[in-house]
């Protein structure tokens, strides 16, 4: 056959019609239950997976739950899972592709900072919604990112109180992840042992993937801290935590941590190298509340296994509800639609109650100090009731300056 | 004499990561020219067979030789299977044996998730000054230095080494002599995988196993190997030597991060002065 010019444009023109055509039919016939898509961005693979795997999970758990209640507004949500596979590229690849492809409503997402600010520019340009279940070192001052997580004003602030404060470990060691989590994380909490009277001996960063902390463990030893305080990150720095019970031991040193259990670390170690390291977190599995057991056997109901859950795979589904209530609140699944409802809204959880500000859009959640036990799990120590995000509080404000997208960092 | 103790223990622990990581490869691509990107990932096999043999309940040290046993079959199947057909052809085994190394980590990530497993090293420590020690980091230090005598002996004073040297260097000549060379080539391929599960083994209680545990490795060995020249055996233990020494006193002096800077950068500049690498100019040896 032969094509010539006014033929191929003649066939073009009838293969487009037909094909809008018929999306134009579906689109009509069926918008009563188009479904509300949902973008969930996390890495099932690669080094970083111990923070995303019951994530996963806990995004699914919540949508099919509120799919099981009649859907939102009506209409059905249709889960859209990326893996990032612990590579940042991946994150800025799949948000593009979730918003201008997909066209989902809402991402739930990015576990590391970095990966976090890959995608913010993203969500930005095609005007969409994203939802960081992490907890991460504040800061973020942005309408289309919501901020689910403990900021160190929340986790951090009461967790120095306790060791230096009440402990007297005054003079502390610090070891920190080297990308901006851990960078700015060890800036909050060297600015925070000082205000508590404490002194901040030295700081350390560690690429992800070292596993070698030999020289480090006896730079520890030299320097005789009261406390070694870990921002360590991902499945290689792991070996951290077993080198240190090998060498020093927390009988000798207390070990004080911001990431430790999140992972599900000691789940991963022995009974003995998780025993007695002290952490500050909005949930853990043994909270002593209805809520919380109530959560952890739905989860383990839907897992279809008995493993500890943890922080992040509650963060999964803290964020989806949230996020559903805040449709619910502004009939509508429209990024922008959301945005300006998200001002108060609150949810009940696992962990108790959760309010998201929309001063910042970050959100107010109860913090316990607690303390890793040698049956692999976390005793609570102290609780905190209804902490709210003042660090990123005192330096945003969305309500008056709603295009600004700065990440706000602590100056000491 | 407490800073000294400190010194000596953390070059002699760097020292013998980069040999134990390096060895197995110093064999395959070394002597045999095979440049085997999945060297990292026998690694993680034989952190894995390890992980899976105490769990059968095997003690430590066995595991760790039933871990080299195991990954040493392995190695035999993958060099029957993929690298005979490859002998010369550089790229193209590059582009296998990478292929390889993709496919055991989603092979490793299927059977066993993702995340990482391990085993409890309780030797306990050990006081010098007031500092301790893992007891187990000797334990790494011994078996490193002991795989890499025990490799240099085998292959300089074994008629089997003699054979394998004679080989390496001429094929043709060592077939005309009556040699099985397909064989030797196969053995060998084995031998270098064989102590690469040991590392992976040795590693285990340290490091945990983890499917993306041999991409940590890899270009670390490389370096090692080719910074050492064409000598394999002296060669890469002289570059553990050097990278091992800079890395332990860095790394305390200043960081981690540092120190690997250190690290490359000291590889550049020598090879630069060298470019065959530190054992370009020996005319003899191993």
């Amino acid at each position: 056959m032969k094509f010539d010019r006014r033929q191929l444009f003649r066939t073009a023109t009838g293969a487009l019609a037909y094909a809008s055509s018929a999306s134009l039919l579906k689109t009509a016939r069926l918008h009563a239950e188009e479904p509300i898509r949902v973008g969930n961005i996390l890495d099932k693979t690669g080094g970083l997976n111990i923070y995303s795997l019951k994530q996963i999970v806990g995004v699914a758990m919540a949508v099919d739950e509120i799919n099981a209640a009649g859907g939102l507004l009506g209409r059905p949500l249709e889960l859209h899972f990326y893996d990032s596979q612990s590579d940042n590229q991946f994150n800025s690849q799949y948000a593009t592709q979730a918003l201008a492809q997909d066209q989902v409503k809402v991402i739930h997402g990015g576990i590391t900072s970095s990966s976090r600010e890959v995608m913010r520019p993203v969500v930005r340009k095609f005007g969409g919604l994203l939802f960081y279940n992490s907890l991460y070192e504040g800061g973020v001052c942005d309408k289309r990112h919501v901020s689910t997580g403990m900021v160190p004003a929340q986790q951090l602030e009461p967790l120095v109180d306790y060791v230096v404060k009440e402990q007297g470990k005054k003079k502390g060691y610090i070891l920190a992840a080297d990308y901006n989590y851990g960078q700015i994380t060890s800036k909050w909490m060297q600015k925070m042992i000082r205000e508590a009277g404490g002194e901040d001996m030295a700081v350390e960063f560690f690429a992800l993937d070292v596993n070698n902390f030999a020289p480090v463990i006896a730079k520890i030893q030299a320097a005789k801290p009261d406390v070694v305080w870990s921002v360590l990150v991902g499945g290689a720095h792991i070996a951290f935590y077993r080198q240190f019970e090998a060498t020093i031991g927390k009988k000798n040193m207390m070990l004080a941590s911001t990431t430790y259990g999140v992972g599900r670390e000691q789940t991963e170690l022995s009974a003995q190298e998780g025993d007695g390291i002290i952490i500050g977190t909005s949930f853990v599995d043994s909270l002593p509340t209805a809520e919380a057991k109530a959560f952890v056997d739905k989860f383990h109901k839907y897992a279809g296994n008995n493993e500890y859950v943890g922080e992040y795979g509650e963060y999964g589904y803290r964020g989806v509800s949230l996020w559903a209530e805040a449709v619910k609140k502004a009939k509508s699944a429209e990024p922008d639609d959301v945005i300006a409802a998200l001002d108060g809204v609150s949810v009940n959880g696992g962990g108790g109650k959760y309010t998201i500000d929309g001063k910042t859009n970050h959100t107010t959640m109860d913090i316990h100090i607690v303390k890793g036990n040698a049956t692999q799990t976390f005793d609570v120590i102290k609780s905190f009731p209804q902490r709210p995000p003042k660090d990123t509080q005192l330096v945003c404000d969305l309500v008056k300056n709603p295009d600004d997208t700065t990440q706000y960092e602590p100056k000491i | 004499m407490q800073l000294l103790a400190n010194y000596v223990y953390l070059i002699g622990y760097s020292f013998a990561i980069f040999v134990l990581i390096s060895l197995g490869l110093a064999v395959i691509f070394g002597m045999m020219r095979v440049i085997n990107l999945a060297q990292g990932e026998f690694i993680m096999l034989g952190a894995y067979v390890c992980v899976e043999a105490t769990k059968a309940g095997m003690p430590l040290w066995l595991a760790i030789i039933v871990a080299g046993l195991a990954v040493g079959a392995f190695g035999i199947v993958v060099e029957r299977l993929i690298i005979r057909f490859l002998y010369g052809r550089i790229l193209d085994t590059l582009l296998a044996t990478w292929g390889l190394s993709l496919f055991l980590v989603g092979g490793v990530t299927i059977l066993y998730g993702p995340q990482s497993e391990s085993v409890g090293a309780t030797l306990g420590n050990f006081q010098i000054g007031d500092i301790s020690y893992s007891r187990y980091s000797l334990v790494v230090i011994i078996v490193a230095v002991v795989l890499l005598v025990g490799t240099y002996a085998f292959w300089r004073f074994t008629r089997f080494g003699l054979i394998v040297r004679g080989t390496m260097q001429n094929a043709g000549m060592a077939a005309a002599m009556g040699i099985n060379t397909g064989l030797v080539y196969m053995l060998t391929f084995g031998f270098g995988a064989a102590l690469a599960g040991l590392a992976g083994g040795v590693l285990v209680p340290i490091v945990g196993a983890s499917p993306q545990l041999g991409v940590s490795y890899i270009a670390k060995a490389f370096i090692t190997v080719i910074a050492g020249g064409p000598l394999p055996l002296l060669g890469t233990s002289a570059a553990s030597a050097l990278f091992g020494t800079i890395d332990g006193i860095v790394s305390y002096k200043s960081s981690t991060v540092v120190s690997e800077v250190a690290v490359l950068l000291i590889a550049i500049v020598l090879l630069r002065l060298l470019p065959l690498g530190i054992t370009g100019r020996l005319r003899r040896g191993l």
